[in-house]
């Protein structure tokens, strides 16, 4: 009997032999990640358990991404609590100011995590790395504790859903469309503790952008861990950016699965996830018109270069409706060189948007974008909970850049297709 | 372990942000967390509830973040213990490392109404309910879980260890 990816890749960070979904195992970890909200309570258990030294100084990433640039003097303290840190260790992976990027953009795009890797993170978008064909997944900020101490986890080998998907994509769809799509078919908990494992022809094209996006949004339908088998796409995006070895997996053909769902991508037209659950997905020709206070274009799930470029083809002269506050948050500094390179920031100038340094701070409703009561914004970040962007009776839309950016032209939802 | 206490009822999917919203992560005191515990799902949950009354959920509760500070809150605001239809993964695994007891039990979410008083006997495995006559099963704790949970979470617990084999 064959095993899938997920399972090969932990089975090469034990010393077992053979391995099958619902197994407990204690795995090694390559890369465990921190962020200015869970690694002060992680630091703490450290401390707590009698930590005096981390298992690898070049093995635990520590990213200042959320309440940065410091939001007030809480979020300041935090931020210093992990510094002391990771001054103290020696992190060699430790980023701050003007190094910092939205974690799940910055890692990969330095080549701190590679393929094959093994990643836990104390941010449950950690799964995004799947994208790369490694095997992460969020975790709490105590066994992001035990992690630094040990360099090991126990981890249960969850079972895997196989998504096959197949279709020529029509225009202005993307990745972030397809994974909504998935998500509204299979509901918040359709995955619940599984693998959501990518394949088929579509995926085979999509961008690694793409990919990111999907993996990204694999927790959305309570997944541990979303995977692409990695091909020659990923093997350009890492070739530049690897310092250390790594290894490309793929599951058996004979490998045993939960289900195997397929999808025809050809049918399928941007999404748009209504309040308050990211399953609550429509057709942007079913979304009505829903009037917008903002539109935010970035974070963790579109915050990508590929992304920009997509919204600066649509932004290109026209401007944000005079209501609609347009914020653009390039997820990396790389990808804002990246952008003022290609004169993307000057065409979002021009549309009147806001350009955010990097941060997540909008997205999780903590600081640069916050919705007052009753407003309605178009982002094409991962969740749209109650509250999320800010007050309770503020409402969120997920969808792609390329919706965003017409949304925020027209003042309401919309298709590129419509301007 | 015996918990005993007054059931505030939520609905499915509730999100960590409902929990404990992110504006207030700025800290990870717990007092602080606790003064916010499930404000946006109801926000006079704080004040109204009292100590040792239990939170039941209904499907995928905790689901969203990777926030320890959810599990946090519940814990300092002095809930006894979660009972939901399911649980999201990660907030599963943070609860027990902090130490707050969670069950699983699709029947006694169903069959029961919010104010109403219940007994949960994690070793035995058993839920009863005041004033019906009849028994709900949950999964019992393992031992060394219960360990782990009256040490006050798994650090804690960790180093209790080590301190009691150097002994």
């Amino acid at each position: 009997m064959g095993n899938t990816i997920t399972e090969k890749i932990l089975m090469a960070h034990t010393k077992l032999k053979e391995i099958s979904a619902g197994q407990l195992i204690n795995a090694r970890v390559d890369i465990a990640l921190g962020n200015d909200v869970t690694a002060p309570i992680a630091i703490n258990e450290f401390k707590k358990a009698g930590g005096t030294k981390v298992f690898n100084k070049n093995k635990i990433a520590l990213v200042l991404d959320h309440f940065t640039p410091n939001k007030d003097i809480n979020s300041a303290q935090q931020c210093k609590a992990v510094r002391e840190f990771a001054l103290k260790h020696k992190i060699t992976h430790f980023y701050e100011a003007g190094n910092v990027g939205v974690e799940h953009a910055l890692l990969p795009e330095k080549g701190i995590v590679l393929p094959g890797d093994l990643v836990i993170g104390a941010d449950s978008h950690t799964c995004t790395y799947g994208a790369l064909g490694a095997f992460a997944t969020g975790v709490g900020s105590t066994d992001l504790a035990a992690a630094m101490l040990t360099g090991e986890l126990w981890l249960k080998v969850p079972q895997s859903i196989k998504f096959v998907i197949y279709g020529k994509l029509q225009k202005w769809v993307s990745g972030k469309d397809l994974i909504l799509h998935i998500i509204g078919r299979i509901g918040v908990d359709g995955a619940l503790y599984q693998a959501m494992e990518f394949t088929g022809e579509t995926i085979g094209k999509l961008t690694m952008a793409d990919r990111f996006s999907m993996a990204n949004m694999a927790i959305e339908a309570g997944a541990k861990n979303g995977i692409f088998a990695p091909d020659a796409i990923t093997r350009d995006y890492v070739k530049s950016k690897a310092k250390r070895n790594y290894k490309f997996y793929a599951s058996d053909a004979d490998a045993v699965y939960a289900d195997i769902i397929e999808i025809d991508a050809g049918t399928i037209e941007p999404q748009v996830a209504f309040p308050h659950l990211p399953s609550n997905v429509r057709s942007i020709r079913k979304a009505g018109k829903v009037k917008i206070d903002q539109s935010l274009i970035g974070s963790c799930t579109n915050g990508r270069i590929e992304d920009l470029r997509i919204a600066a083809k649509i932004l290109k002269n026209r401007k944000a409706a005079p209501h609609v506050r347009l914020i653009i948050v390039p997820a990396t500094p790389e990808i804002y060189k990246q952008a003022l390179k290609e004169g993307l920031l000057e065409i979002f100038m021009k549309a009147n948007a806001v350009i955010s340094p990097p941060s997540c701070g909008a997205c999780l409703g903590g600081h640069l974008g916050i919705l007052a009561e009753g407003e309605r914004a178009v982002a094409t970040t991962n969740r749209n909970f109650v509250g999320r962007m800010g007050h309770t009776k503020s409402e969120v839309y997920l969808a792609s850049p390329a919706v965003a950016a017409a949304s925020a032209v027209l003042g309401r939802i919309a298709s590129p297709e419509e301007l | 372990m015996i918990f005993k206490g007054k059931v505030w009822k939520f609905g499915d999917n509730i999100d960590t942000d409902a929990i404990i919203p992110a504006r207030y992560l700025t800290t990870s005191d717990p007092q602080a967390l606790a003064a916010h515990c499930m404000e946006d799902a109801d926000p006079d949950f704080v004040a109204s509830m009292k100590a040792g009354d239990i939170i039941l959920g209904g499907e995928n509760f905790g689901c969203g973040s990777s926030r320890e500070h959810a599990p946090i809150a519940i814990k300092a605001a002095g809930v006894s213990c979660v009972i939901a239809k399911s649980f999201a993964r990660i907030f599963y695994r943070n609860s027990f490392n902090m130490g707050l007891p969670i069950f699983e039990s699709r029947d006694l979410v169903d069959a029961i109404q919010a104010g109403q008083e219940i007994t949960v006997d994690s070793s035995a495995g058993t839920i009863t309910v005041s004033g019906l006559d009849k028994v709900f099963k949950i999964n019992p704790i393992p031992l060394f879980m219960e360990k782990l949970i009256a040490d006050g979470g798994l650090m804690k617990h960790l180093a209790k260890r080590d301190s009691d084999e150097k002994r």
